[in-house]
């Protein structure tokens, strides 16, 4: 069944009329990824791609019972159309824009902090690549193709290190479960935990790789979660061994600027809760196989 | 980005934090200028860099005449200052702050960061201030009390005050230290803060609070709604070509090595960088190139990689999804006719059209070297130096 995107996701587009927005819808519905309509104020009653515009995701969410939105929408107006989403009963929401104020995603991650758990919407993003269940369908912006249909979760703040990683397991003949980019940001709506935590619950998926960097507590957090709370192996890479201290890498979030915020010292805290680090971005894909052929052999 | 010492004082000070009285000096005239509207008594000159550690690298100076004020104006103006945080290529001194002289009893450390595990904004302070915050958490942890502000209810003066009767502050003070929370937490919410920092924030012989010092950072992706903010960038303590390649929509950090990078993404630029020093060579940049780059944008960023003359070769590290392998193909022959490129170039593409990337990588007829995978290019890109005259 995959996680976050399964046969039965419907799915809207936030910004589906730009034309960024229209591209990746189009890859998506041949992917046949169940994408039901799309969101632009003022447009609503029109026709996009076969599918439906609305002016609100509320009408969105009535006239086509869409529990997912992929959001293409510019960073001045992100933190509002997911605080729109969360209202209208979305339940999972994907927001691609890179360039968002950390202030706005403090106010949406307390937004959705109102809603009871069953009634929450789960936020993957800002500034991240979207999720693909291999097979099914993907919410996002990644090249569908180098992805094999599998057992292995991949969980990674970088999108194009993510496709690495695939590419790598793929040339290996080992296929992907479901795969998460949660983005660059220092703030964002899923941490890795947070994703761990569906991949140790879904059936479908055996065991996961997740792709760190430098900067932030996350990866630390995931280490201690994956000691304590997972039974399915895990295997790591941290990228920005040869980051400078100090120096934001491009994401807003990748900058070493705590201790415990080096890739070296990620690594160290990862290998001490028993997850098998990939000594270099070339071996992600070798290091699956290993992890799995321990399994297999334990 | 961050601001100017005196720029970061105006600010808190009309938030409502005690600053002492000074004034920002181009030239040794105006710092002696300066030196008499303070009325001629002690004063402390300091210059104007983005970067801390000023003090130790020489660039403050307590003046008692205003023929020292002159003198050292004229040794730091122009002068290129290194402070451990600068880096070797240290910055620029085109500007001075000239404040008057402050009788201190005791410092304080305050500082207002984005606390990414609550994701809240955090005060750390310290009852032992003047040292930098990194040498306070490695030589005296136990002296820093962090409390973290529910964005809900702001900072609330309970907060306030139980930090300033944590950091032994008696009497009037408590007051003035609550003032300078509310004011500092204000700064940084209403302008889209990363991070205020005041240190010292100095306890006078007379009991008073004053801000000796202050820096403020702020969020590049809120300048759009903060033209204040932005309006005091000062271009002159930024490196070039950051700037420049920050206005051709690439992220790019200027590194020690000689092999010049282009990659789509950040994570992927920097696992690159990585691969490249285990294949035994050194990154001479972090670059992203970024979304849906065009050819053109392919050029500038081989325009901004060839700015730095240690450059010897450039490895070109793409797995397009956004991205499209026939532009950057495109964009690379491009580059080589437009540039005159007379380096070796090793291109690696995968991802979206990779096949028609490849063609175009291949027909080109250009000495371009192809590589399959991330190991390869990296590999490759080390071979393909030219050697080094051997250095025993």
């Amino acid at each position: 069944m995959a996680i976050l995107i399964t046969k039965d996701t419907k799915i809207i587009v936030q910004g589906m009329s730009g034309r960024i927005g229209q591209f990746h819808a189009e890859e998506m519905i041949d992917y046949g990824s169940n994408v039901v309509g799309g969101v632009t104020p003022g447009k609503g009653g029109e026709t996009l791609l076969g599918r439906p515009l609305f002016n609100t995701v509320r009408d969105a969410v009535e006239a086509t019972g869409a529990d997912a939105s992929l959001l293409f929408v510019p960073p001045a107006f992100a933190a509002d159309a997911m605080m729109e989403a969360a209202d209208a009963g979305i339940k999972t929401a994907v927001c691609v824009t890179d360039g968002l104020p950390a202030q706005d995603m403090m106010k949406v991650k307390r937004f959705l902090k109102r809603y009871p758990r069953e009634k929450k919407m789960r936020l993957i993003g800002p500034n991240c690549a979207g999720i693909i269940s291999p097979g099914i369908g993907f919410m996002g912006i990644m090249p569908p193709h180098i992805y094999k249909a599998g057992r292995v979760g991949i969980v990674g703040r970088s999108g194009t290190l993510g496709y690495e990683a695939a590419s790598q397991m793929s040339a290996l003949g080992i296929g992907v479960s479901s795969s998460i980019g949660i983005g660059g940001d220092p703030i964002n709506g899923s941490s890795f935990k947070d994703i761990l935590e569906l991949f140790e619950n879904d059936p479908e998926t055996d065991a996961v790789i997740m792709i760190g960097e430098i900067g932030g507590p996350q990866e630390a957090e995931a280490a201690g979660f994956v000691r304590d709370h997972m039974s399915k192996p895990v295997a790591a890479y941290v990228a920005g061994l040869s980051a400078p201290k100090g120096r934001k890498m491009g994401h807003a979030g990748a900058i070493i600027s705590a201790f415990g915020e080096s890739a070296q010292e990620k690594v160290e805290i990862l290998q001490d809760a028993g997850i098998m680090v990939a000594p270099n971005p070339s071996s992600m894909g070798e290091t699956v196989a290993r992890m799995l052929g321990m399994k297999v052999a334990a | 980005m961050d601001i100017h010492e005196h720029q970061a004082k105006a600010i808190l000070a009309e938030f409502g934090v005690p600053v002492p009285k000074g004034f920002v000096a181009f030239s040794p005239e105006q710092a002696a200028h300066a030196f008499r509207q303070l009325g001629g008594n002690n004063c402390v000159v300091k210059a104007q860099i983005h970067s801390g550690g000023r003090g130790a690298a020489g660039g403050v100076k307590l003046c008692k005449t205003e023929a020292e004020v002159r003198s050292f104006a004229a040794t730091l103006l122009g002068k290129t200052l290194v402070t451990k945080q600068t880096g070797a290529g240290g910055k620029l001194v085109e500007r001075l702050w000239v404040e008057e002289a402050t009788d201190i009893a005791q410092e304080i450390y305050l500082g207002f960061v984005l606390d990414r595990k609550s994701e809240r904004i955090m005060i750390v302070a310290s009852g032992h201030g003047g040292m930098e915050i990194e040498d306070l958490a490695e030589n005296d942890p136990d002296s820093l009390v962090r409390m973290v502000i529910d964005p809900a209810a702001g900072l609330v003066d309970y907060q306030a005050r139980e930090l300033a009767f944590r950091l032994g502050l008696k009497g009037s003070q408590v007051a003035q230290f609550a003032t300078t929370l509310r004011a500092c937490y204000r700064a940084y919410r209403d302008l889209d803060a990363m991070m205020v920092e005041i240190n010292p924030l100095a306890i006078t012989g007379a009991g008073d609070l004053v801000a000796l010092d202050a820096k403020m950072s702020f969020d590049t992706n809120a300048l759009y709604r903060r033209p204040q903010v932005e309006a005091l960038r000062d271009p002159g303590q930024e490196d070039p070509r950051e700037s420049s390649a920050h206005d051709n929509g690439l992220a790019y950090v200027g590194l020690e090595g000689d092999i010049g990078c282009i990659i789509n993404g950040a994570g992927l630029a920097m696992a690159t960088m990585d691969m490249i020093k285990l294949a035994g060579g050194e990154p001479a940049n972090f670059l992203d190139i970024g979304g849906g780059a065009s050819p053109a944008r392919v050029v500038t960023a081989f325009r901004t990689v060839l700015t730095d003359p240690n450059v010897s070769v450039i490895l070109v590290n793409i797995f397009a999804g956004i991205n499209r392998c026939d532009w950057i193909a495109k964009g690379v022959v491009q580059a080589y006719e437009e540039v005159g490129l007379s380096l070796p170039v090793v291109v690696r593409l995968s991802g979206t059209n990779v096949e028609e990337g490849r063609e175009i990588i291949r027909t080109s007829g250009l000495p371009l070297i192809s590589a399959d995978t991330l190991a390869e290019a990296a590999r490759a890109a080390v071979r393909a130096r030219p050697t080094p005259v051997a250095a025993e």
